[in-house]
């Protein structure tokens, strides 16, 4: 009790001293996962972090911290920006969700964005990516491209993110290529180099032709590469030094618009408690460029799905579907709604094996 | 020609004065290495070891040096029993992970009852989660001869499947819409590792860590198992001739060191970390390796060592956000510590003499 208020009125003391030093910088924390060179996840945070610092120049003051693990030391890292005069503090990591809301209950006059995650508070906004419309455009390419009718799928943990990635791009899959097939291997892991390699090995040589990950280090593309005739996606990050082969196209989480808004509504004093989940169409996910290893009629198609969804006319899960269990899930027309699809943790029809339990 | 002489004792002045001359040592290579990558070396070693201890927001680090050293201490003094005896556990990191999945398990189990003997069975739990981990290379060591090295590390891995497992299952929270992690027992009052005085980092895992120096100090310096303990290591054969039995010391060091690495957890995942989740845990049991060599595999050695550790990584943080140093430099900065420990150790057994050609 004491403690906070000391802590609070630290804050407070070092919000004037800030405030009446430098009149109208704001200042933008970042706390990483990973570390920026990740070329996935971490990598794609981090140019939204510069995006911001371009795009406000000398108004604006951003700091992060990289390779932050989950718990008391996010809980740290975010207290001593927070107490280093931070207005606004992107933590990037489902696994701060809870440190965040600890820390903002400490700083209520300082502004705190948890991407991924479901809690949010007076000063803390949650915010994350539909990026299973991706998964969807990626599903078409792959059902299309594969010739062994395997496609290897690397899950990083089995949450509701993953498991909705996975249905969208098999459902997908299976609508161009019935006698598609999904093998999938748990890495229990965001970025593990090696890991990543090992899985996309396995799935190699189990006959997958197609790489999808939701891992976000290049390993799985460079096992590819080894392997010659193996088609990849890039995730979270381009990853275009894989281009045109093996990476086909990519799913790029761009987070500059959002992190851009925010922060200006931060400087204007507009800035309100939010849960943000925006895909395509507003251009937090976007799909990069289709190389020429994909036939002509295929990126077509693919262009054609994306529009859709950006256009707000297509929904990835559109019934008539069916869980794994055969049970119904949505009628025929029916789109799935949020809270659904925020909570997956079931396989849509014709997907073996089972979730992790 | 400069020669290497094996002393014929080992030089008590130069076993005190390595940790201090390789800290010294760390401080000028490290200082080189961030002044290559372009900050002032100066300012950066500064805020590594000034800024937590009195820079201006102190009254916020101080505490968490207690947070972030504590765990490493009492990980450490387990650790350093063994490796005084040559026995060698290499996977505390396992043990720490049971630890916190038996302790956070038993208190789960009683959720949402609250009573005051829940965090006792909690600790009983923790101590136990880890004493098992370790009694498995313990065992096999003594009716297999298995290499504990090996067997222990490994099960470091055996022991992370686990802990992603429960925290996908068994101990998910109900509540959590399907995401991985258990409840969080800090907002369950009966398991809640609460700060002993709000605001001063002081909490069960801290005064566990601190008896344990003592306990171990007593242990080495007091008690015949201490003195069986040092013997086996610096004498094996002399041991064997004092009677001491080889079986029972493995099981006694590994047990114990188990047991504390067990606690560790326990303390960390009912206070600071909150809850059983699949990145639980972030290398305490491989850093404690280190605090043990670095204290020189003394109790008091050991309590400071894990505080200069700390130190580094509080330090180590807010050189990132405050000069931009990245995190891998730190690590690197981290590393050299330990190289110069063991490469500055070379003095204490050796000593080096300028020798003329024609010996050679």
């Amino acid at each position: 009790m004491k403690f906070t208020t000391l802590l609070t009125s630290a804050a407070v003391a070092l919000g004037l001293a800030t405030g009446a030093m430098a009149e109208d910088k704001t200042k933008v924390g970042f706390v990483y996962v990973g570390p920026v060179g990740d070329g996935g996840w971490t990598y794609e945070h981090d140019k939204g972090r510069q995006a911001v610092e371009k795009h406000f120049g000398d108004k604006v003051e951003t700091v992060f911290v990289e390779s932050v693990p989950e718990g008391p030391d996010a809980e740290r890292v975010m207290t001593q920006m927070a107490l280093e005069g931070a207005d606004l503090i992107f933590t990037t990591s489902f696994g701060y969700m809870d440190p965040t809301i600890n820390v903002a209950k400490k700083f209520p006059n300082v502004k705190f964005e948890h991407a991924t995650g479901y809690k949010t508070a007076p000063n803390v906004s949650a915010y994350s990516a539909r990026f299973y419309e991706g998964r969807a455009v990626q599903g078409h390419i792959a059902g299309k491209m594969t010739k062994s009718n395997i496609i290897g799928y690397i899950g990083s943990y089995p949450i509701p993110e993953v498991i909705r990635g996975i249905n969208s791009a098999y459902i997908h899959a299976k609508k161009v290529n019935p006698d598609v097939e999904f093998k999938i291997v748990w890495a229990y892991t965001w970025f593990d180099p090696a890991k990543e390699a090992d899985a996309a090995t396995v799935l190699i040589e189990q006959g997958a032709d197609v790489i999808l990950q939701h891992t976000d280090s290049t390993a799985p593309q460079a096992a590819a590469q080894e392997a010659g005739n193996v088609v990849t996606f890039g995730q979270a990050s381009d990853m275009s030094e894989y281009a045109p082969f093996p990476r086909v196209s990519s799913i790029i989480d761009n987070w500059a618009p959002y992190y851009i808004a925010r922060t200006q509504a931060v400087m204007d004093g507009s800035w309100e408690t939010v849960s943000t989940w925006d895909g395509i169409k507003e251009g937090m996910v976007e799909i990069g460029e289709i190389s020429d290893a994909v036939p002509a009629d295929v990126k077509e198609e693919a262009l054609a799905l994306k529009a859709a969804m950006a256009a707000g006319e297509y929904h990835p899960f559109t019934g008539p579907l069916k869980k794994q269990d055969g049970s119904d899930w949505l009628a025929d027309g029916e789109t799935a709604d949020d809270g659904t699809l925020a909570g997956m943790n079931f396989y849509v029809e014709g997907l073996d094996g089972e979730i992790p339990q | 020609m400069i020669v290497l002489e094996k002393r014929p004792q080992p030089s008590k002045a130069w076993s005190y004065a390595t940790p201090l001359v390789a800290v010294v040592a760390t401080m000028v290579f490290g200082g080189l290495l961030f002044a290559l990558l372009g900050k002032n070396p100066v300012e950066a070693i500064g805020t590594i070891f000034w800024e937590p201890l009195f820079g201006e927001f102190a009254f916020y680090y101080r505490p968490q040096l207690l947070v972030k050293g504590a765990p490493l201490v009492l990980i450490a003094i387990g650790l350093s029993l063994g490796f005084r005896a040559g026995i060698w556990n290499i996977g505390a990191e396992g043990q720490y992970i049971m630890g916190a999945i038996f302790g956070a398990g038993a208190g789960l189990a009683f959720y949402p009852l609250e009573a005051f003997y829940i965090f006792p069975i909690m600790v009983i739990a923790g101590a136990f989660g880890g004493w098992l981990w370790a009694m498995i290379p313990a065992f096999l060591k003594v009716r297999f001869g298995t290499n504990e090295i090996l067997v222990s590390l490994m099960l470091v891995y055996v022991a992370e499947q686990m802990l992603a497992s429960v925290s996908l299952g068994l101990l998910k929270n109900p509540e959590g819409f399907g995401f991985p992690g258990s409840r969080n027992l800090q907002s369950y009052d009966s398991a809640h590792n609460a700060e002993l005085i709000a605001g001063s980092g002081m909490h069960w895992g801290v005064v566990t860590a601190l008896i344990a120096v003592i306990f171990a100090y007593v242990l080495l310096n007091r008690h015949m198992l201490g003195f069986h303990i040092r013997l086996t290591g610096e004498a094996p054969r002399a041991a064997k001739f004092a009677g001491v039995n080889p079986a029972r010391l493995i099981l006694f060091c590994l047990g114990l060191s188990g047991m504390l690495a067990g606690l560790a957890g326990m303390f960390e995942v009912s206070g600071p970390a909150g809850q059983v989740s699949i990145d639980f845990n972030v290398g305490y049991g491989f850093t404690a390796i280190i605090v043990a060599f670095l204290g020189r595999l003394h109790p008091v050695g050991i309590l400071l060592a894990g505080f200069l550790m700390a130190l580094t990584y509080i330090g180590g943080e807010i050189a990132q956000s405050q000069l931009g140093l990245p995190a891998a430099a730190i690590q690197v900065f981290q590393g050299m510590l330990l190289f110069f420990l063991l490469a500055f150790d070379l003095l204490t057994n050796f000593r080096i003499r300028a020798a003329r050609s024609e010996v050679a």
